[in-house]
C-alpha cells in the first residue's frame, strides 16, 4: 500500500472529528471518501496534509511512519491537495500560478519562457493542455480546476487529494475532469476524492470508503455497491423517495412574454431573446441548460436585480418590470440565488443577521426589530433543517457551504409567497440536507405555490420538475413534460441540437 | 506661458517630487503585499526629524541620512508588528501612527532643541548639490537634471530597481503573490510574514530617505508638520500608479508638477489657497477616469507587459 492512515483519531475539545479511522490507498488507485457535511471526511484530509495533527493514530507513506507538521513536509512527501476554494492568484499567468514555489531561474531572474515551456510540457504529458500566458482570471473554472491540478502535480505529489472537486464546474467540465483522473491513474497517480456526489463516484472510483459521524461506515470496492447502498451508508437510514401527486394547477403565477436583455452596451449578442414562459400555481418548472446559456439573466430579471429591455414580466397578475426588488419581492416572490455569497448571504454578518435578511421588516415594531422573535423564528428553521450554525451569533463565513444554503433555503421557504425562484437549490450541500430541501420544494408546491427551479443537476431537473423547459444560448431551446422527458432528450437540447421552438 | 514654464520649474519640480516618489514607493510596496498604509505622511516626518536629529548629533549629513532611515525603520516596524502579528486594521495603525508622528516630532523638537515651531541652525550642513558631468553642459536639460541632491537621482534609480524587483525577480513574484493571494501563498510554504515585513521595513527605508530629502535637501531646517500633506499625495500617487513603480513615477510627477507650478503661479497673484488646491482636483479627475481600474487588474497588465 502506497498510504496508509490507521486507527485516526481527532478530537477537538468536546467534539471527536474523526474516531479511530483506517484509510488506505494503492498506487495508481482511485479511492472516493464519501460522507454528509461534517462527517470528518476534510479533517482527515487536514490530517494527511498537515494542516492538522491527529490526537492519536498513524500515517504510513510507502511502508514508513510519517508525521507531518505542516503541507510543506507532506508536499515533500509527494501530497498533494486540491482545495475546494481554488488556491490561485488570478491575476496571475496559468505558468506563474503553476511553478509558483519553485520558478525556473536564468541569472538570478525568474524566466518565464522557461516556465511557459515547462509548464506547456507538463500539461502535454498528463493530457491536460493548458494555455501557460493566459491569466487565470479569465480561464473558466474547468481551467482553473486543471490549472491546480498541474500545480499539484508540478510540486511532484504521487498521492493527489481532490476536495469536492465538481462543485463548480459544469456538467461537461465535470466529464473532462473524470477522464482526466482516470488517465492520471493509469500513468501511475493516486487519487483520493472527497465529495457527496455519488454518481461521480461510481464513475471514477475503485474504491469507497463512507463516513458518518467521524466513523468509518464501511469501505466497498465500487464494483460491489451502487449508489443507494453508499447513500444509506452515508445518512444511516433508507432515504425517503419523492412521492409527487398530480395536482389542479391553478392560475399562472409567472407570465413572461417576449423577455429581451440586450448584449453588454447594446452591442454583441443577446442575452436573452425572446423568452415566454409560464409558472402556474402548483407545478414545479425545471429550467435546465449548461451554465451560462442565459439562466442567470432570466433570474436575475424576474426578481428586479437587472433591466429588462423588452418583453413583460407579470407576478400574479401585477407587471412588475422596472419594480424595485422589494416591492416584487411583497408581489409574492421568494428566491434562493445561484451564487449564495453573492446574492444570498453577508459574509460578515451573523447567522442570525442572515436569517432575517427579507424578514426584517415583518419582524419590527417602530423601526427596532423584534429580537426575541427574530431569534425564535432562526432558531426554528436551524432545528427544522438540521444546520450545522454553532451559535446564531455565529458568523455565516464559518458555516460550510452546505449548512448555508440550507439556511438561505429556510428563510425563503419561510416567505409567504405564491412564487419562488429556486436556482441551484442544492448546489454542494450533502445528500441529507438535499432530501429536505426537495421535500420541502414540493410541499411548497402541493401548498400552490408556483416554483421555477434552476438547476444544471439534471438528475434534480427531472426528479422534481413538472415541465422542463431547456435553454440555450439566451433562448428557449424547447419545452418538454415530466413525462416524457429524458435526460438524453434534455441533454441534446442542452447542446443545441433538435432545436423544437 | 513661456516665463512660466521655464527649466528652473521643471527643476523644483524634480525637486519636490523626490519625496513623494520615495513615500509613493514605499506605499506601493506595502500594497503589494495586501497592506494599505497611510502611515506614510507619519513616515516621512519621523524622517524629516530624525535627519536634523542625526545631522545635529553627528554632524554629518551622511550619518544624519542614515539614522533618519533606521528610525523611520524602526517607526515602521510598530505599523508591521501591529498590523501583520496582531492583525489590527492597517488603516486604523496607519491613522494612529500618523498622529504620534506629529506628535512626537513637536515634542522632541522641544525637548531635544528647546524651540518652538522650527530649528534652524545656520552652522549646519545640508546635502550636497551634484553637478553631473557632460549632461550639466547640454543646454535647458542640464539646467533641468544636474545640480540636485543625491537623494533625487537615488529616487529615480530605486523606482527602476523595484520596477524590477517586482516584475522580474523570483523574490518580486512570490511577494506580489502574498498581496494577491495570502491563503494561497502559504499554501505553497511561502513565508507571508516574512515577505510582508520585507515590504513595511523597504517602506521604513523610502521613507526615510524621503524625510531626509525634505528637511535636509533644500533648506537645512525642520518645522513642525513640515511633510504638509505630502506623504497623503504620495498615497495618492501609490493607487493612481496602480502599485507599479513606473506609474507611481508617473503619477508622483504629476503632483511635484502641480505643486511646482502652483508655486510659480502664486507669482503672479494667483491666492496660494487656490494652487494648493490643484494637485487634489487632479487627484480627483484621475479617478475618475481609473474607476474601473484596480491596481490589481493592472498587475494583470505589468504581468503581460514583462513576458
Amino acid at each position: 500500500m502506497l498510504l496508509q492512515m490507521e486507527n485516526i483519531t481527532k478530537h477537538y475539545g468536546n467534539v471527536t472529528a474523526n474516531q479511530a479511522v483506517n484509510f488506505d490507498l494503492g498506487e495508481g488507485e482511485v479511492h472516493a471518501l464519501v460522507g454528509e457535511n461534517g462527517a470528518g471526511k476534510t479533517t482527515l484530509m487536514r490530517i494527511l496534509y498537515g494542516m492538522e495533527q491527529p490526537s492519536s493514530g498513524s500515517v504510513k507513506v510507502k511502508g514508513n511512519v510519517v508525521s507531518f507538521a505542516n503541507p510543506a513536509s507532506a508536499m515533500a512527501s509527494g501530497i498533494g491537495m486540491v482545495h475546494q476554494h481554488f488556491m490561485l492568484f488570478p491575476s496571475f499567468t496559468v505558468a506563474e500560478n503553476i511553478v509558483i514555489g519553485r520558478e525556473p531561474t536564468s541569472g538570478g531572474v525568474f524566466d518565464r519562457k522557461q516556465a511557459a515551456a515547462l509548464v506547456e510540457k507538463l500539461g502535454e504529458q498528463y493530457g491536460m493542455p493548458v494555455d501557460p500566458w493566459a491569466v487565470v482570471s479569465e480561464c473558466p473554472m474547468g481551467m482553473q480546476q486543471r490549472v491546480e491540478i498541474l500545480k499539484v502535480l508540478y510540486q511532484g505529489a504521487d498521492i493527489i487529494i481532490l476536495d469536492e472537486p465538481t462543485g463548480a464546474l459544469t456538467p461537461l467540465e465535470v466529464k473532462e475532469l473524470l477522464a482526466n483522473i482516470k488517465s492520471l491513474a493509469l500513468q501511475g497517480k493516486s487519487f483520493i476524492i472527497i465529495t457527496h456526489k455519488l454518481h461521480e463516484v461510481m464513475e471514477v472510483a475503485d474504491r469507497i470508503t463512507v463516513l458518518r459521524d467521524g466513523r468509518l461506515t464501511g469501505t466497498l470496492a465500487a464494483t460491489d455497491t451502487d449508489a443507494e447502498q453508499l447513500s444509506r451508508l452515508m445518512v444511516g437510514r433508507e432515504l425517503v423517495s419523492l412521492e409527487k401527486q398530480q395536482l389542479e394547477l391553478g392560475k399562472a403565477v409567472l407570465e413572461v412574454k417576449g423577455l429581451g436583455i440586450r448584449g453588454p452596451k447594446g452591442k454583441g449578442k443577446a442575452l436573452l431573446k425572446d423568452i415566454h414562459l409560464q409558472v402556474r400555481a402548483g407545478e414545479v418548472v425545471g429550467i435546465a441548460g449548461i451554465s451560462g446559456n442565459g439562466q442567470s439573466e432570466l433570474i436575475q430579471a424576474i426578481s428586479g436585480l437587472r433591466p429588462v429591455d423588452e418583453g413583460t414580466v407579470q407576478l400574479a397578475g401585477v407587471d412588475i418590470k422596472g419594480m424595485a426588488v422589494r416591492d416584487i419581492r411583497e408581489h409574492g416572490l421568494a428566491h434562493i440565488p445561484e451564487d449564495r455569497y453573492l446574492w444570498g448571504a453577508a459574509k460578515d454578518a451573523t447567522v442570525l443577521d442572515n436569517g432575517l435578511m427579507g424578514h426584517h421588516r415583518s419582524l419590527q415594531r417602530k423601526g427596532l426589530v423584534k429580537g426575541k422573535e427574530a431569534r425564535a423564528k432562526v432558531s426554528e428553521w436551524i432545528r427544522q433543517f438540521g444546520i450545522k450554525a454553532g451559535s446564531l451569533d455565529n458568523k455565516i463565513q464559518n458555516l460550510s457551504g452546505g449548512n448555508l444554503q440550507k439556511l438561505i433555503a429556510a428563510r425563503e421557504f419561510a416567505h409567504d409567497a405564491h412564487f419562488l425562484i429556486a436556482a441551484e437549490p442544492t448546489r454542494g450541500v450533502d445528500i441529507g440536507a438535499m432530501e429536505t430541501i426537495h421535500t420541502e420544494l414540493i410541499r411548497k408546491r402541493d401548498a400552490g405555490v408556483g416554483v421555477l427551479l434552476v438547476s444544471s443537476e439534471l438528475t434534480e431537473i427531472l426528479q422534481l420538475s413538472d415541465r422542463i423547459v431547456v435553454m440555450y444560448e439566451g433562448e428557449i431551446a424547447g419545452e418538454l413534460s415530466a413525462k416524457d422527458a429524458t435526460e438524453e432528450k434534455i441533454s441534446l437540447l442542452m447542446s443545441g441540437g433538435n432545436r423544437q421552438t | 506661458m513661456e516665463q512660466l514654464l521655464d527649466a528652473a520649474l521643471f527643476s523644483s519640480t524634480l525637486r519636490v517630487v523626490t519625496p513623494i516618489l520615495l513615500a509613493a514607493l514605499g506605499g506601493a510596496l506595502c500594497s503589494r503585499v495586501g497592506l494599505f498604509n497611510v502611515a506614510l505622511e507619519g513616515f516621512v516626518l519621523v524622517g524629516a526629524f530624525s535627519g536634523i536629529v542625526g545631522n545635529y548629533l553627528f554632524g554629518n549629513v551622511w550619518l544624519a541620512v542614515l539614522f533618519a532611515v533606521l528610525c523611520v525603520m524602526f517607526f515602521s516596524l510598530i505599523f508591521g508588528y501591529m498590523s501583520i502579528n496582531l492583525n489590527a486594521n492597517p488603516i486604523v495603525v496607519g491613522i494612529s501612527l500618523n498622529f504620534l508622528a506629529t506628535g512626537m516630532t513637536t515634542f522632541l523638537l522641544r525637548a531635544i532643541f528647546n524651540v518652538k515651531g522650527a530649528y534652524y541652525d545656520s552652522t549646519m550642513v545640508g546635502l550636497p548639490k551634484w553637478d553631473i558631468p557632460v549632461i550639466k553642459d547640454i543646454p535647458w536639460i542640464g539646467e533641468v537634471i544636474s545640480g540636485q541632491s543625491p537623494l533625487v537621482y537615488l529616487a529615480f534609480i530605486l523606482m527602476g530597481v523595484l520596477q524590477f524587483y517586482l516584475f522580474k525577480t523570483v523574490s518580486g513574484f512570490r511577494l506580489r503573490s502574498v498581496g494577491e493571494n495570502p491563503v494561497a501563498a502559504q499554501s505553497i510554504g511561502i513565508k507571508v510574514r516574512k515577505h510582508q515585513y520585507t515590504a513595511v521595513l523597504a517602506c521604513g527605508v523610502l521613507c526615510g530617505l524621503a524625510g531626509a530629502q525634505l528637511s535636509l535637501g533644500q533648506v537645512t531646517m525642520f518645522t513642525e508638520g513640515m511633510t504638509a500633506g505630502r506623504g497623503f499625495i504620495a498615497l495618492v500617487a501609490t493607487m493612481l500608479g496602480q502599485a507599479n513603480p513606473l506609474g507611481v513615477m508617473a503619477s508622483s510627477l504629476l503632483f511635484g508638477f502641480m505643486d511646482a507650478f502652483g508655486i510659480r503661479l502664486q507669482g503672479l497673484a494667483i491666492p496660494s489657497h487656490f494652487t494648493n488646491m490643484l494637485p487634489y482636483i487632479v487627484t480627483l479627475i484621475a479617478m475618475f477616469f481609473f474607476k474601473d481600474r484596480s491596481y490589481l487588474k493592472d498587475a494583470n497588465k505589468a504581468g503581460g507587459s514583462s513576458r
